[in-house]
């Protein structure tokens, strides 16, 4: 069975002035994988992140989605080419409702300008019709479907969390890049968001995934990359992770069994 | 405000017969004021202006979240385009080149013609307001260029160092080549005429409209074309609300960096808001022009930019009735004040103890103030949440604290 | 050559006057990331008051030398000033503290516009004529004419420079200042009350003001309640020439734009052929503030901008 690699990045190298936050770091994510990136605090992931996803300029490293290059020049020509991603600190449109939040999401596959906007003629008014459908049928699938009008920041953080996810779905991305999407939660909402990246994954997508809950990772990643001070120290499935020493040795001495 | 409730999306039908009641008074309201005499109608004229002026602004500063305080920039471009293309100026410029550089002033005689030469470019109403909307709106592309990477507090200051630059050339682009006539500014501009009437009357008509055996004074005619424009504003930003363009524009305004992360090209998206609004911002200036039938630069400094945000920020920034409503009252309120409360100061102290003018100051600062410290989404904010930026929340990104 | 040290004198005494208004700017902005738009306004009252003050002394004590006039107008409106200041930031810009960076400064455009209002209703609209006090026999430099009040101007605005570095940099409440510019959670953390420090950098800013406000009126001789916004403004271009938080760079940027906006003014005409005249002056500033936040958007000396996250 051929697999279609997705996301192949190799010979990323980011400097801050004096520092060396990423070394020489690479990625190889095949189709319906999902890929996990694991590594101590500093260790360089978001910054890995914000390569990719079009936030930094790499001092070098080469990129390709699908088997295309592509330019992490700017961030919405990444979100084109079909990455998205969500962010650590949930970056929502606060005073949009949810259902708005996940429309937003469908602007970059849609089109209609001022003409649109204006006149409404009949391409319009169904662009925008399959736009709320779609939006409403993300909503459903992550699980908020019964808050589609309630104002964004008004959700309880576990929903907040989902809703930047089905927004990025709105994207129609080839990959889903989560940034920590565990963070700050309780044990139950972490089963609720294992469950939902199964059901993702069952979908035919692709995620990429970072996080510091290793049990989490452990069960639910069919490979890791693992990065300490910049550098990736190794890469494989989770078993292998488990056992490897430099892994084990920059986590200060905890390996999940 | 549970009378008028104008929320097409949850109540349709109480917005529509909203809007129709309030279109039927609109549309006799003049013919009631003109019996107080025609300065009141002269003020609605006038605060119709005002509220095109705001409700463009709208478009920047509500939707997407860019405070622009040079926004007087646009009106002036479409006032004294309308003053170069709608009276004897171009002739005054043709006459300008000639003497500065006769070769290059004898090519352009002889492209234009004698006739001009003599009178300068009288370009038809139907003409000069698609144009005004043109240029003003190309303008707003330029001067929103620079400021798309900065940060909202300096976003203001350079938008109003571009509002100023401009009403500076404005005031001194009449040596050696006249363009603008300094700070006499431009007389004599064209009414507006539709289809032969001339909506200041004929002359000898002591300013009368005669419209098919149907007279009325030149102010209410002039009311009705305002009126139809702010209607027709009204409807164009609102459908630009309620779009994917209008999504996109709250997108940047709530958080850019989300925005860009889900594909918007947030620099098109920012130039198409100063554009759109300086369009509109561009008609209201040709209007004016005509109206008045003269241009000067002191109609378009700072503080009129201000007092058009201050339209905007008092009324419910960000939501269409809201700023019509702050533009109805900052533009009329001070008007109606001067005829009421200065006859009473004599009446009381024997003086007028506070003039007009510094009383429209008063209110202004007062409006921006108050407003910004009690209720910063204005005083008819949109009754659903995701409408009603607080007058300055950009970029939040934190998560509901639970 | 002559024309040339004309304009470096021009320069350097307008430019001291917006160094001294950039002062007030930079310092608020560097502890609160707000641009206090009525901060030009303040120079204006302090001209006002400057003015009051010189018309008492002149019905009173006439006889007093213009030197003395002129100080004791200066002293009486630095404390005014300083009060203004001091209540606007406690009346409307303490609520707004945490407020989104956008509502402070539009209650800040509201304030300057109640200032231009109070100073219409207790001065009136139209300019007034500033007494000319010391005396304005030219003194020439090298072909150039400077006068008495503009070396006044020079020596006060550097003394008053230097009394504010020294402040900064060794006195305790200095320290206390610098640490709150950084950082107002850290610096409340080692026992320094940020409210203090705040209300302390209204009141100097605009003692600041007060002192250029005065001198505004001696050298150009009218005031009026408009004069303020247009200075204001260009200092504070001035304060984000030098890097806006940066009190050295508030100095270098004003006397910088002060020279820019004379020597362009003065060599328009020639590099335009013509063109644009040296009535165009205005627009330097703004220019300047453009290509600064274009090409370098942290200033000539770098910005020190609070970390309020």
């Amino acid at each position: 069975m051929s697999e279609k690699v997705i996301l192949n990045i190799s010979g990323v190298n980011k400097r801050f002035g004096g520092l060396a936050a990423l070394t020489d770091v690479g990625i190889k994510i095949m189709q319906g994988q999902i890929y996990g990136l694991i590594g101590p605090n500093g260790a360089g992931k978001t910054t890995f992140f914000n390569v990719i996803t079009g936030l930094y300029q790499p001092d070098t490293g080469t990129f390709e989605l699908a088997g295309k290059p592509y330019s992490p020049s700017a961030p919405h020509e990444v979100a084109k080419a079909g990455i998205a991603r969500t962010f650590q600190n949930i970056r929502l449109f606060g005073e949009m409702t949810a259902l708005e939040n996940v429309m937003v999401g469908r602007h970059v596959r849609s089109h209609q300008g001022v003409f649109g906007a204006v006149f409404r003629h009949k391409a319009a008014r169904q662009e925008e019709a399959a736009i709320r459908a779609r939006a409403q049928e993300l909503l459903d699938f992550v699980g908020i479907g019964a808050f589609a009008d309630r104002t964004s920041k008004y959700l309880s953080y576990g929903d907040q969390r989902r809703l930047e996810i089905a927004r990025a779905l709105a994207t129609d991305p080839q990959l889903l890049a989560l940034d920590e999407p565990a963070a700050g939660m309780n044990a139950t909402e972490k089963l609720a968001l294992r469950e939902l990246l199964v059901k993702i994954k069952a979908e035919g997508k692709t995620v990429l995934l970072i996080e510091h809950d290793v049990k989490l990772m452990m069960g639910l990643c069919d490979r890791i990359t693992v990065l300490e001070y910049g550098k990736p120290i190794a890469e494989g499935v989770p078993a292998e992770i488990q056992k490897n020493q430099a892994v084990i040795d920059a986590y200060l001495g905890g390996a999940h069994k | 405000m549970a009378l008028l409730n104008f929320n097409v999306q949850d109540r349709p039908r109480q917005a529509y017969t909203s809007m129709a009641v309030l279109l039927i008074g609109l549309l006799i309201f003049p013919f009631i004021a003109a019996q107080f005499g025609n300065s009141w109608v002269r003020i609605i004229d006038i605060a119709l202006l005002y509220i095109m002026l705001a409700l463009g602004l709208n478009i920047v500063v509500g939707f997407a979240g860019l405070l622009d305080l040079g926004y007087i920039a646009f009106f002036a471009v479409g006032a004294y385009l309308t003053g170069l293309l709608a009276s004897p100026q171009f002739a005054q410029l043709l006459e300008s080149i000639v003497n500065y550089s006769p070769a290059v002033g004898a090519t352009l005689v002889s492209w234009f013609g004698p006739g001009i030469q003599q009178n300068g470019i009288h370009l038809s109403v139907w003409l000069i307001v698609p144009l005004a909307a043109a240029v003003a709106g190309l303008c707003g592309a330029l001067l929103g260029a620079p400021t798309l990477k900065l940060r909202g507090d300096y976003l203001a200051i350079v938008t109003l160092g571009f509002g100023e630059i401009i009403r500076i050339f404005m005031n001194n682009l009449n040596d050696p080549i006249n363009f603008t006539n300094g700070p006499q500014g431009i007389n004599s501009i064209d009414p507006v005429r539709i289809f032969a009437v001339n909506l200041a009357g004929e002359p000898g008509s002591r300013a009368n409209v005669v419209l098919g055996g149907f007279s009325m004074p030149s102010v209410n005619a002039y009311y009705f074309l305002f009126l139809f424009l702010c209607i027709a504003i009204v409807f164009v930003t609102a459908r630009l609300q309620h779009s994917r363009l209008g999504r996109a524009w709250v997108a940047i305004r709530e958080d850019e960096i989300a925005a860009k992360a889900m594909g918007i090209n947030t620099r098109n998206v920012k130039l198409l808001a100063f554009s759109m609004g300086a369009s509109f911002g561009g008609v209201a200036g040709a209007m004016f022009a005509s109206f008045q039938g003269f241009v000067s630069p002191e109609s378009f400094s700072l503080t009129e930019s201000i007092a058009v945000l201050a339209m905007v920020v008092l009324g419910g920034i960000g939501h269409i009735p809201g700023v019509v409503m702050g533009g109805v009252l900052l533009a009329a309120l001070p008007e109606v004040l001067r005829h009421v409360v200065e006859p009473a100061q004599v009446a009381v102290f024997g003086k007028v103890l506070i003039e007009s003018e510094v009383l429209r100051q008063l209110l202004y600062g007062l409006a921006l103030v108050l407003i910004m410290l009690n209720r910063p989404a204005g005083l008819w904010p949109s009754p659903k949440h995701e409408d009603r930026p607080d007058a300055a929340e950009t970029n939040k990104g934190e998560a509901f604290p639970a | 050559m002559d024309t040339f040290i004309q304009q470096i004198i021009n320069g350097l005494v307008l430019g001291s006057m917006y160094a001294l208004i950039a002062l007030g700017y930079t310092m608020v902005y560097g502890v609160l990331n707000l641009i206090n738009f009525a901060h030009g306004d303040v120079l204006m009252i302090g001209a006002m008051v400057g003015l009051t003050i010189l018309k008492v002394l002149d019905a009173f004590v006439p006889g007093l030398p213009g030197y003395v006039d002129l100080f004791i107008a200066i002293a009486g409106a630095v404390p005014v000033c300083m009060l203004v200041n001091v209540i606007i930031e406690r009346v409307a810009y303490r609520r707004l503290r945490n407020a989104p960076r956008l509502a402070p400064l539009i209650t800040a455009i509201g304030v300057s516009i109640l200032l231009q209002t109070f100073a219409m209703m207790i001065w009136g609209r139209s300019p007034l004529p500033f007494p000319q006090l010391l005396s304005s026999d030219p003194i020439t430099i090298g072909g150039a004419v400077i006068s008495q009040t503009q070396i006044l101007l020079l020596v006060l605005a550097a003394a008053a420079m230097l009394g504010l570095v020294y402040l900064i940099e060794k006195t305790k409440m200095g320290r206390a200042m610098r640490a709150t510019a950084e950082n107002p959670r850290v610096a409340g953390l080692m026992g320094i009350d940020s409210n203090r420090v705040i209300v302390a950098t209204f009141a100097i800013g605009a003692a600041l003001a007060a002192v250029a406000g005065v001198m505004w009126g001696a050298n150009y001789a009218s005031i009026a309640f408009a004069m303020g916004t247009l200075p204001g403004l260009k200092a504070f271009c001035a304060a984000v020439l030098g890097g806006i938080g940066n009190i050295y760079g508030a100095m270098i940027g004003g006397i910088l734009l002060g020279l820019i906006e004379s020597l362009g003014a003065g060599y328009l005409p020639d590099l335009t052929g013509g063109f644009l005249g040296s009535n165009y002056q205005d627009i330097f500033a703004f220019v300047v503030l453009i290509i600064v936040l274009t090409i370098r958007p942290s200033g000539i000396m770098g910005e020190r901008v609070a970390d309020r996250a």
